[in-house]
């Protein structure tokens, strides 16, 4: 491995996450690596539907951070290549009854505080937003900062653009160590040095910690995903009905499902995603594609007659409280961890990777990183 | 008389019957599937590409490449080779996605 | 494992294909007394091989498209008979698109019919024996998108059962046993064929002679189709590739070029030849999804496919799932034939007659031997254009995939698919599939597709519901 440029520091983790950090500590003038086992957004970002969503989180620290990245996306959008595909086409909650309605509307108004905008649309208005859309719905509301992205473009471009080394297919089996905390790490390839290491790894970042000799209770939660034939731009928006916020905010281990349902520039329909905590089974679930078939069917009844051409699943990694782990590790000094971003890492990206990028550097973040403090899990938080 | 692919395997078809293609008549055997009519016929392509609308027609001929796919009686997506051809049939080059009347 | 006695009681054995290895499978396995489900995607028997006209077109001969007709025609009198006593369930037209386990038996999921008569099915089943066959193997050229560039295969198959032609001069390109066979057929049928265009060297023979030397009747069938092309004056060009097809609406030429060791075509080689159609192939490609979507185990074969591991009795690596035929390597009708039957003696507990573990031996080593003959050199890429399209539904062309392999970090076939939509359309990446994984660097990967065809939503919606 090169040496020619002292690092400052090494990401693992060529997803998303770690490109993004990749993105803005390079621009801080920072010199990094990046380091995969696999490819560019072979984990999880690869199965991702490339969601950038503020209309799922309820007011608190994860939609702060939901809504610095939908602007930091914004101003990406205007500078990688348009083949992240990048469309802010907004999201459209539509509620089955008034009493669904009315939790919407709270809801909604406890994001508009936090600086979501939210707009309610009655039953005239939703078949006007989408024309495609079954009766029934009594109203809902747009949320007009939800956007989309190619996921594994925009981790692929975020990574290009970063200027940073990549180093990929070389897992990396150590942390090197030394009397000041972090060294590098070892990989199957040599060594990388650096007095930093992020671990971006995603799902499997709990493992990095464990080769750190820390713990980070990072835990897989399935998805699986149904992809149609590809069909003219049918469905405007992201659709989904309420009940999908309840579905994320849930600690269930059980199959959870309500479809979120939406076009792509390629014509495919995706429609996604079921949560369930069964650790990295592989399996199909035939039930988990019968409950996105039924609801997405519900929602556009001439989905009826697409033919579902495939699926995938992918492993979303949690932590136990549903907020990402992003900062210094306490337990050892040059350790950052940058993972546990569940279902929203596609969005929460490029905020992760300033408020890294500020940790790097001594910068002050543009919000507060505490709510996301990976040792919060520790028996002694203090390490 | 050179040989043809009747002559190599004898016989006749139990019942011809006509078909429509783009509005054109074509003669169909009993038994022949959609694609095999319109090779018969010389026609090699039915359908044009999404992107750069370029023709295709049957290419695998086992059903599993989907280059075939045509619009048959008003139904987008149907594989020439597999799709029996049937009596009064009305078969559609397929443009696209076949799904044009879904656009908004 | 005998019969059940209750009409309730899933059968004892549903097989997936019934061609050479599902076809004999069945036809032995009921006559050990197990009770047998045979579903197929096919509307008449005999898988791809012995691909015949429907009844209704009248063919007197149709043995005059095929080798070996006689144990066709055998095994399908069989199935009929078993068929009439009960002992069969004989499903066609019925697509299987995922198998899943359901207690300690088996769910088969199934699209059945086509068109407006398409349902769903779902079957059910102690065991199940997996013997989907192949699909050609295709590595793309500039032009090979143009109408009348058919598969060879493909060629063949639309003459077997529709008795029709893609044109008057056809080139046959490719690499591969059956494009000879291919040539043999179209010409018998009236074709004019200018060439075969054969990119292996047949002296790649030589390594392997021992294999070869014990299976005469093998060599026979290849000499004939030899003899058959000698007859007709089709010029047989080895170590030469198709590298381009020219042409607007439909190929008017071909473009054939010498190849070196590694299919690399050599400068100042180039030729045209006219024609009006061009069936091409380079080998065949085991049809895997049913058996990696339920975790069975695979391994590279010597012709640079995936094929399923399986022991000396059938069994895949999953326990209840076993498999026969083009699945466990590419071999041809007869081993697939001898496979079916061993995996049904396997089934129902009898044990293997020793005759036919040695001939599956033998076949193996010659499959081998011709695999390995026939293997695709790295060169071929090189007669790629960056314009060129790789991935047949999704229009993604060489440049393209070539950029996400050096530009961004792809470095397998499904990066380059999520980076480039190669693969994503219609057929799943089975056209594209070997020639995405070549231009990646990357071997060939299990097949991940969890639905092995398009399911209507319907049909996905309209499931049971699991219980809780």
């Amino acid at each position: 491995m090169s040496k020619r440029h002292p690092l400052d520091v090494v990401i693992i983790g060529a997803g998303v996450v770690g490109a993004a950090i990749a993105y803005y500590a390079a621009r801080a003038g920072l010199s990094v690596a990046v380091v995969d086992r696999g490819p560019v957004a072979g984990g999880t970002t690869g199965a991702g539907e490339g969601n950038l969503l503020v209309s799922d989180k309820e007011a608190g620290p994860e939609l702060d951070l939901a809504l610095l990245s939908a602007g930091l996306w914004r101003e990406l959008a205007a500078v990688l290549p348009h083949e992240i595909e990048y469309e802010a086409k907004g999201g459209l909650v539509v509620a089955p009854d008034e009493a669904s309605l009315g939790a919407l509307r709270d809801f909604a108004e406890g994001q508009r505080a936090a600086g979501v905008e939210a707009v309610e649309a009655g039953a005239d208005q939703l078949r006007e937003l989408e024309p495609h859309l079954a009766p029934g719905p009594v109203g809902g509301f747009l949320y007009p900062q939800d956007a989309q992205v190619q996921p594994a473009q925009a981790a692929a471009r975020l990574l290009a653009a970063s200027g940073a080394s990549v180093h990929l297919g070389e897992e990396v089996t150590g942390i090197l160590t030394g009397p000041g905390g972090v060294r590098g790490v070892r990989t199957r390839g040599g060594e990388l040095l650096a007095p930093a290491v992020v671990n971006a790894a995603g799902t499997w970042g709990g493992r990095i910690a464990e080769l750190a000799g820390v713990s980070l209770p990072v835990l897989p939660r399935r998805g699986f995903v149904l992809v149609t034939e590809p069909l003219p731009r049918v469905v405007r928006h992201k659709v989904y009905a309420a009940d999908y916020i309840a579905d994320v905010a849930s600690g269930s281990a059980a199959l959870q499902s309500s479809a979120v349902v939406e076009g792509t520039p390629a014509g495919p329909v995706l429609i996604g995603a079921t949560r369930e905590r069964v650790g990295f089974d592989r399996s199909l679930s035939v039930e988990a594609l019968r409950r996105l078939a039924a609801q997405a069917a519900a929602l556009f009844p001439f989905l009826a007659d697409a033919r579902v051409l495939r699926t995938y699943h992918g492993f979303r990694p949690y932590l136990p409280d549903h907020l990402p782990a992003i900062g210094p590790d306490p337990r050892l000094p040059g350790l950052l961890h940058a993972c546990g971003h569940e279902g929203a890492g596609i969005g929460l990206a490029p905020a992760t990777g300033v408020l890294i990028a500020a940790a790097l550097t001594g910068a002050r973040p543009p919000l507060s990183a505490d709510p996301f403090r990976p040792a919060r899990f520790a028996a002694d938080p203090a390490g | 008389m050179s040989p043809t692919p009747r002559t190599l395997v004898g016989g006749a078809p139990s019942a011809t019957y006509l078909l429509r293609f783009d509005g054109r008549e074509l003669t169909a055997q009993a038994g022949q599937s959609i694609a095999a009519v319109l090779w018969g016929a010389g026609i090699l392509a039915w359908r044009t590409t999404r992107q750069g609308g370029a023709p295709r027609g049957a290419f695998c001929g086992i059903g599993s490449c989907y280059d075939c796919l045509v619009t048959v009686n008003g139904r987008p997506n149907q594989r020439a080779c597999l799709v029996p051809a049937r009596p009064g049939d009305t078969v559609t080059t397929q443009e696209g996605t076949g799904h044009a009347e879904l656009g908004v | 494992m005998p019969s059940s006695a209750s009409d309730t009681a899933p059968p004892d054995l549903a097989i997936v294909g019934a061609g050479p290895a599902g076809l004999a499978a069945a036809v032995t396995a009921a006559g050990l007394g197990l009770r047998v489900t045979l579903v197929d995607a096919g509307e008449r028997p005999g898988g791809q091989y012995y691909r015949h006209p429907a009844p209704g077109l009248g063919a007197e001969r149709p043995e005059a498209l095929h080798h070996g007709w006689s144990a066709f025609a055998e095994r399908e009198a069989a199935l009929r008979a078993h068929e009439e006593a009960g002992r069969i369930t004989y499903l066609p037209a019925h697509h299987v698109w995922a198998v899943v386990p359901d207690g300690d038996a088996w769910t088969l999921h199934a699209v059945a019919g086509t068109g407006p008569d398409e349902a769903a099915a779902a079957l059910h089943a102690r065991a199940v024996l997996l013997a989907t066959g192949s699909y050609e193997r295709q590595l793309p050229f500039p032009g090979w998108t143009l109408p009348a560039v058919v598969g060879a295969g493909g060629a063949q198959a639309m003459l077997k059962s529709g008795l029709v032609l893609p044109g008057k001069r056809v080139v046959v390109a490719g690499s591969g046993p059956l494009l000879l066979a291919v040539a043999g057929s179209l010409a018998a049928a009236g074709a004019r064929v200018p060439a075969v265009v054969e990119a292996a060297a047949y002296s790649a023979y030589a390594g392997h002679l021992p294999a070869l030397l014990r299976n005469p009747g093998k060599l026979g069938e290849a000499a004939t189709y030899g003899s058959a092309l000698l007859r007709r004056h089709i010029r047989l060009l080895t170590r030469h590739a198709v590298t381009e097809a020219h042409g607007t609406d439909r190929v008017e030429a071909v473009t054939v070029a010498r190849l070196d060791r590694d299919w690399r075509p050599l400068p100042g080689t180039a030729r045209r030849i006219p024609c009006d159609a061009l069936a091409v192939g380079h080998g065949l490609v085991p049809q895997l999804e049913l058996a990696t979507g339920l975790g069975c185990a695979t391994r590279p074969t010597a012709d640079g496919t995936l094929a399923l591991a399986l022991d000396a009795e059938q069994r895949t690596s999953v326990a209840g799932i076993w498999s026969a035929g083009e699945t466990g390597g590419i071999g041809g009708a007869q081993l697939a034939l001898l496979e079916g039957e061993i995996a049904a003696h396997a089934i129902a507990g009898r044990t293997v007659p020793a005759a036919l573990a040695r001939r599956r031996a033998r076949l193996r080593a010659f499959a081998a031997a011709m695999g390995a003959a026939h293997r695709p050199g790295d060169g071929w890429t090189g007669w790629l254009r960056d314009d060129t399209d790789v991935c047949r539904c999704e229009e993604v062309t060489a440049g393209r995939i070539r950029e996400a392999v050096d530009e961004l970090g792809a470095r397998d076939a499904r990066t380059v698919k999520l980076l480039t939509r190669s693969g994503m359309g219609w057929c799943q990446g089975r056209m594209c599939g070997p020639a995405v994984a070549a231009l990646a660097g990357d071997g060939p990967a299990p097949d991940r597709r969890p639905l092995s065809c398009p399911v209507p939503l319907r049909h996905l919606a309209q499931l049971p519901p699991a219980d809780g």
